[in-house]
């Protein structure tokens, strides 16, 4: 096991900022993307259930 | 039964491959985490401290996963585009479309974390070298695939206009695979090769590729799921997408 303790693991050698900074914006942005997609989902949805949104109708 | 009696173009339909699309979302999705938990303990408690480096090179387990991601990427959208561009392909050009934005993420995170490494390790956040700049590059073309296909009213044409800069932009990425090569660079040599023995610990290596397996079953999940939400915007105005919407 390479971490004496829990304090120890999220202190990275010191090195903290980089590596949670780099690991964090990773999560960051693909829950942003997943979030993204719902929203354009939902949407694409609200236009269509509310009749307008048909190319037809515009 | 023969070859030619099956259809080969039978799923290049948006009406057929909306609904297969929706059912391998969950698969890759599942995938991805799974790899991503076991890239990600392998990485953090199973891999040992770098000699060298100490516990920065950890960032490596997200860095080259993404680095890997938005070459592949590319040449998948670029691909796509073309296939659509050539066979005037519908679904072709929407998997292409779908593509660009998780392509331009993955973009984005390689060089945030490659600045993130950069600056313990080289004393600096950037350097101008031919891998770095023709990464950003990658990301400008990405950036204007999207940007140059929104800017066209219709969406067929935005599909053509946009394959032929995708297309063209493809040259780009064996220029950054090759770059560390071809030129005298800071950033480092290729430690994976498909000829040599890697040149990095096996723990190290294991982690790496667990996180970049979970990096592809995730870009392809979200690129499907980005697929069907596309498709069935631009067909809603077909009795096929009315359904699979008032489904929803």
């Amino acid at each position: 096991m390479n971490w004496a303790s829990w304090s120890d693991f999220w202190a990275m050698g010191g090195y903290a900022p980089y590596v949670w900074g780099s690991f964090g914006v990773v999560a960051a942005t693909l829950v942003a993307e997943l979030w993204a997609i719902g929203a354009r989902r939902r949407a694409l949805l609200r236009l269509v259930a509310d009749g307008s949104g048909s190319e037809e109708a515009a | 039964m023969p070859l030619t009696d099956i259809n080969w173009f039978y799923y290049a339909a948006p009406q057929r491959f909306v609904p297969l699309a929706g059912r391998l979302v969950p698969w890759f999705g599942a995938a991805a985490v799974l790899l991503g938990l076991a890239g990600l303990w392998v990485g953090f408690f199973v891999a040992p401290t770098d000699a060298t480096q100490g516990e920065v090179y950890r960032i490596i387990f997200v860095h080259v996963p993404a680095a890997w991601m938005s070459m592949i990427v590319y040449l998948a959208m670029a691909f796509w585009a073309g296939i659509g561009l050539a066979f005037n392909a519908r679904l072709a050009s929407m998997m292409a479309l779908a593509l660009a934005p998780t392509g331009a993420l993955m973009t984005f995170l390689a060089l945030w974390t490659g600045a993130l490494w950069g600056k313990p390790t080289w004393g600096t956040w950037w350097v101008w070298d031919a891998r770095l700049t023709s990464e950003l590059l990658l990301f400008f073309l990405y950036i204007g695939y999207l940007s140059l296909h929104a800017a066209i009213d219709d969406p067929r044409r935005a599909d053509r206009a946009a394959a032929l800069l995708a297309l063209v932009g493809a040259v780009n990425v064996p220029i950054i695979y090759f770059s560390v090569q071809w030129w005298n660079t800071l950033h480092q040599g290729a430690s994976v090769s498909l000829t040599r023995s890697p040149s990095m610990a096996t723990t190290m290596l294991t982690g790496m590729l667990l996180m970049a397996l979970a990096f592809w079953a995730y870009c392809i999940a979200v690129a499907l799921a980005r697929l069907r939400i596309i498709a069935l915007e631009r067909e809603r105005d077909t009795v096929w997408a009315r359904r699979a919407l008032e489904a929803a």
